[in-house]
């Protein structure tokens, strides 16, 4: 197979009939038609539901590609438009959740007690428990698949972690409004929304980024603070080779001084959360990344930040993650390098870059099928789905992922999660990861609050095979059916096949 | 599996695998195969403490100018630091440790660090874990190679690391155990039903990575059933421990306790990253220290005669500012310190060449310098402790082992 270099194409939508022209795949050199879309829902979902590799098959992978990557054309199920909407707080400003949730002022001035502290956060409890369940039900049931897998990719591209300070505040309303509407569209959109959202300015401190010797630098705002500057270059942006040194992150701390939170007081005018205090800010002329940007304000923290997300360094660094998630561990050079020339022709077109990995001989190469080990986020989450099994109640996939080192809205550091193998495979994780199939298998989760069990488990055990038919061969289902009937669909779930994607 | 995957894994099942075990380890059995007793346990403290809060210059005034609000009060004020040398004082909530400096055999090495000048946490990390700052072509982790290069054979428990997840500083060739952590790391499981391992066994017959971690993990899981058992019988003698990082080092000090071919443990605990609101002598970090403090302690305790012959490590990837932020807190630093104790420790001292706090004596005009690079400290203790030697040690710092005085003085020969 040969590299196919996609021609020119700023907006992703309009070859949709072209691409199946284009398409580069050599037919031949896969089994068969259920086997290429066994792996598109691999990859591009959280593996196949019931009926998803047939259908998939009878559309072509193309066009499901092409679907995927423009989720607007596929509406939402009913049901889950409205759950979805049942879930108050998801509906709520960052403003409006601060009002509501956050602390509340004392009339005298006092300081809350630690009771009066802990209540409140029992109070606010709701909102991460409404994220989790809005983030689980999208995943499991959403036909805008892809979509939800690259929410999970850029909110963990971009973490934030629930258990700092006020974060468990605006963690749903940060991946609600800074993650899924970016997720497919442009990185620079994506960097401005994460950078603008009370939960990241929260969680790497730049609200308390100030200019010392500034009119409002006082009380908690005395000086400069660079974790968030370090931070967007190292992880979110450049990556760590990325050439910048510390003068830069000094630097880019200054440049950043008084992009933050509005005051309390102020808070309630901005639904958003955001704003720029000009009082705190460093108003000089700065020498960044070797280029001269004039003291502006706002404009001049607009034209640091694009720079950063325009660079080919930056192009450089997510193409390879992207590679990474969706190809190999090690992802192979010549695949990083045509995903970068994509993003710096699209200009950052998330879709775009993505639509020429899927079409690359390497997404597409026996070698690297099913290569990648599902980390805990997306092994539970295929499971439920391969299982069919109605979804109402998400605790016990929450209580698995934490158990499997993956708690949701959990990782402490601004990394996020690996997606390597060596990360998550291990002993002591298989085991709890075969017991979580079993325990699925015989319908013993109570994943429906609704006391609905599932089928019978001669049903359960057909409609699996069914789904994931593509897995095993002959005698591996032969092995699988001499077992006693009620593990059978546990043993599926928990086949070693059915840990890599 | 098919064949394409068993190729693929093929190549990487020479790479370093976890080997789960439970509190009992096979270790007995293979107790002798190993010369000398000695062994090392070394805590990764992750996210950069503040060092500099740790073991307290406090009789450097420049130090309370540059940290207005954090800095912890001199010895013999209302909780100040507990004097350990007369210029340097420890944080007052490591009290549950400072019997240990009386009775010398808790030393610290002040300004060591990395001489890689890189502030990013998750970078200064892999460095100090791969053992070879600034030298991206070396990805194994230093104790992965040490256990290669100390005299063999070598038994599947030797190196221990404790959490699910493998830490870089053991990622290599050389097998290494895993120890689950947590409250719920022991209660039954459906895999823990013989029908139901018995079912998986069947599938899990290849011979690729996954399938051999698969019975690693059963393996582990009966023996750490087995233990279970015990525990429940012991557990009503003395109360656990309500901190968690307490309960873990009792775990691994019973562990090592009671299998004699464990030499190598690794650990590491978070919550350092002290930007905002790092407190003093009370707050955040001194609620964090407070847990170490008290987690070694009941590491030391549980460890019992076997002290005599350990090293306990505690290192963290860099110090932090000397002046304190406009938040209260410190920013990514360089120099910090590093903790050894264990009967081997030739304790009740401060080491290393300590570079002042003036302006032109900081890094950069901002952090502690660094002065004795941790290679030097970690090589003492491998050459003078393990008795690893310079064959050895060129295998497990291929870079060297840096600048530094010499410390040979920080064991007893």
């Amino acid at each position: 197979m040969t590299a196919v270099i996609r021609p020119d194409k700023r907006r992703a939508w309009l070859p949709v009939l072209v691409a199946a022209v284009l398409f580069p795949l050599s037919v031949s050199a896969w089994a068969s038609s259920d086997a290429q879309a066994l792996h598109v829902l691999n990859r591009l979902a959280f593996g196949p539901a019931p009926g998803d590799v047939q259908r998939v098959a009878n559309m072509g992978v193309d066009q499901y590609i092409q679907q995927q990557l423009h989720p607007d054309s596929m509406p939402l199920p009913e049901a889950l438009q409205q759950q979805l909407a049942s879930f108050a707080t998801l509906q709520r400003s960052p403003t409006e959740l601060f009002a509501q949730y956050g602390p509340q002022p004392h009339p005298r001035g006092e300081k809350p007690t630690p009771a009066e502290r802990k209540a409140l956060r029992q109070r606010a409890r709701v909102i991460l428990q409404q994220a989790a369940e809005a983030r689980l039900l999208r995943a499991v049931e959403s036909p805008r698949q892809l979509q939800e897998v690259m929410t999970a990719f850029w909110f963990n591209h971009f973490n934030v972690f629930a258990g700092k300070g006020l974060d468990y505040l605006w963690i749903g309303s940060y991946e609600q409004r800074a993650i899924r509407p970016y997720a497919l569209g442009h990185f620079r959109d994506l960097l401005f929304a994460t950078a603008k959202s009370p939960a990241m300015l929260f969680y790497l401190d730049n609200w308390l980024d100030t200019q010392p010797g500034t009119p409002h630098a006082k009380g908690r705002f005395q000086g400069i603070n660079e974790n968030y500057s370090r931070e967007i270059m190292e992880l979110h942006t450049l990556g760590v080779n990325g050439g910048y040194t510390q003068t830069d992150v000094t630097t880019l701390a200054h440049i950043l001084t008084g992009w933050g939170l509005c005051p309390p007081r102020g808070f309630f005018s901005r639904p958003s959360g955001f704003c720029f205090d000009p009082q705190r800010h460093d108003f000089n002329s700065q020498v960044f990344l070797g280029s001269e940007i004039a003291g502006g304000g706002q404009r001049e923290i607009q034209q640091a930040l694009a720079m950063l997300a325009d660079s080919p360094v930056t192009a450089r660094h997510l193409s390879y993650e992207l590679a990474q998630y969706f190809v190999a561990d090690h992802p192979p050079s010549a695949l990083v390098e045509r995903l970068t020339q994509q993003w710096l022709h699209s200009d950052g077109d998330i879709a775009a870059v993505l639509d020429t990995l899927f079409h690359s001989p390497e997404f597409w190469s026996a070698h690297y099928t099913g290569n990648k080990f599902k980390t805990p986020y997306e092994y539970v989450i295929s499971m439920v789905r391969a299982s069919g099994q109605p979804l109402t109640n998400v605790q016990p996939l929450l209580g698995m992922m934490a158990r499997l080192g993956m708690p949701l809205y959990g990782c402490l550091t601004p990394d996020g999660y690996k997606n390597t193998r060596g990360v998550w495979l291990n002993p002591d994780a298989m085991m709890m990861r075969l017991s979580f199939a079993t325990a699925l298998g015989y319908g013993n989760l109570r994943l429906d609050s609704n006391g609905m069990r599932p089928e019978k488990p001669e049903q359960r055990v057909t409609q699996l095979f069914d789904t994931l038919r593509g897995l095993f061969t002959p005698q591996e289902i032969v092995k699988i059916d001499s077992q006693p009937l009620p593990l059978r669909a546990g043993l599926i779930l928990g086949s070693p096949q059915f840990q890599y994607r | 599996m098919n064949r394409r995957e068993f190729l693929q894994h093929a190549a990487l099942v020479s790479g370093a695998t976890l080997v789960a075990l439970g509190t009992r380890g096979w270790a007995a059995r293979l107790s002798d195969a190993i010369a000398g007793n000695r062994r090392l346990i070394v805590i990764f403290l992750r996210g950069a403490v503040d060092g500099l809060n740790v073991v307290v210059p406090y009789a450097d005034d420049r130090y309370y100018q540059a940290r207005p609000t954090i800095a912890i009060p001199k010895s013999g004020q209302d909780n100040g630091a507990l004097d350990l040398d007369g210029y340097f004082g420890l944080h007052p909530a490591l009290a549950a440790v400072l019997p240990l400096w009386q009775n010398k055999s808790m030393a610290f090495v002040q300004a060591s660090g990395s001489p890689d000048p890189n502030r990013s946490h998750f970078e200064a990390q892999a460095y100090m874990e791969t053992g070879a700052p600034g030298d991206t072509a070396v990805s194994s982790g230093w104790m992965n190679r040490l256990l290669g290069a100390l005299p063999g054979p070598h038994a599947p428990t030797e190196a221990l690391s404790l959490g699910t997840a493998l830490p870089r500083i053991f990622t290599g060739p050389n097998p290494v155990s895993n120890l689950p952590l947590g409250r719920n790391a022991g209660h039954p499981m459906p895999i823990d039903r013989p029908r139901v391992a018995d079912a998986f066994d069947a599938l899990y017959q290849g011979n690729t990575m996954v399938d051999q971690v698969f019975h690693q993990g059963q393996q582990a899981r009966s023996e750490l059933m087995m233990d279970l058992q015990q525990d429940m019988a012991d557990s009503y003698n003395g109360a656990p421990s309500v901190i968690g990082f307490a309960n873990d080092t009792q775990r691994l000090a019973k562990l090592m306790a009671g299998d004699a071919s464990i030499r190598l443990a690794f650990l590491s605990v978070g919550g350092w990253d002290t930007h905002v609101s790092e407190g003093s002598a009370q707050g955040q970090l001194a609620n964090h220290l407070q847990a170490l403090g008290q987690g070694l302690a009941a590491l030391i305790q549980g460890l019992g005669s076997l002290y005599q012959d350990s090293v306990i490590l505690v290192m963290s990837e860099f110090g932090r500012t000397f002046r304190e932020n406009g938040n209260a807190g410190t920013d990514h630093g360089h120099g910090n310190v590093m903790w050894l104790l264990g009967g081997q420790v030739n304790g009740g001292k401060v080491y290393g060449d300590w570079p002042g706090l003036s302006d032109d004596q900081l890094y950069q005009n901002r952090d502690l310098a660094v002065t004795t690079d941790f290679r030097q400290v970690i090589g003492t203790l491998l050459s003078r402790h393990l008795r690893l030697a310079d064959a050895g040690l060129a295998q497990v710092f291929p870079d060297g082992l840096g600048a530094g005085v010499n410390l040979s003085a920080l064991l007893k020969a």
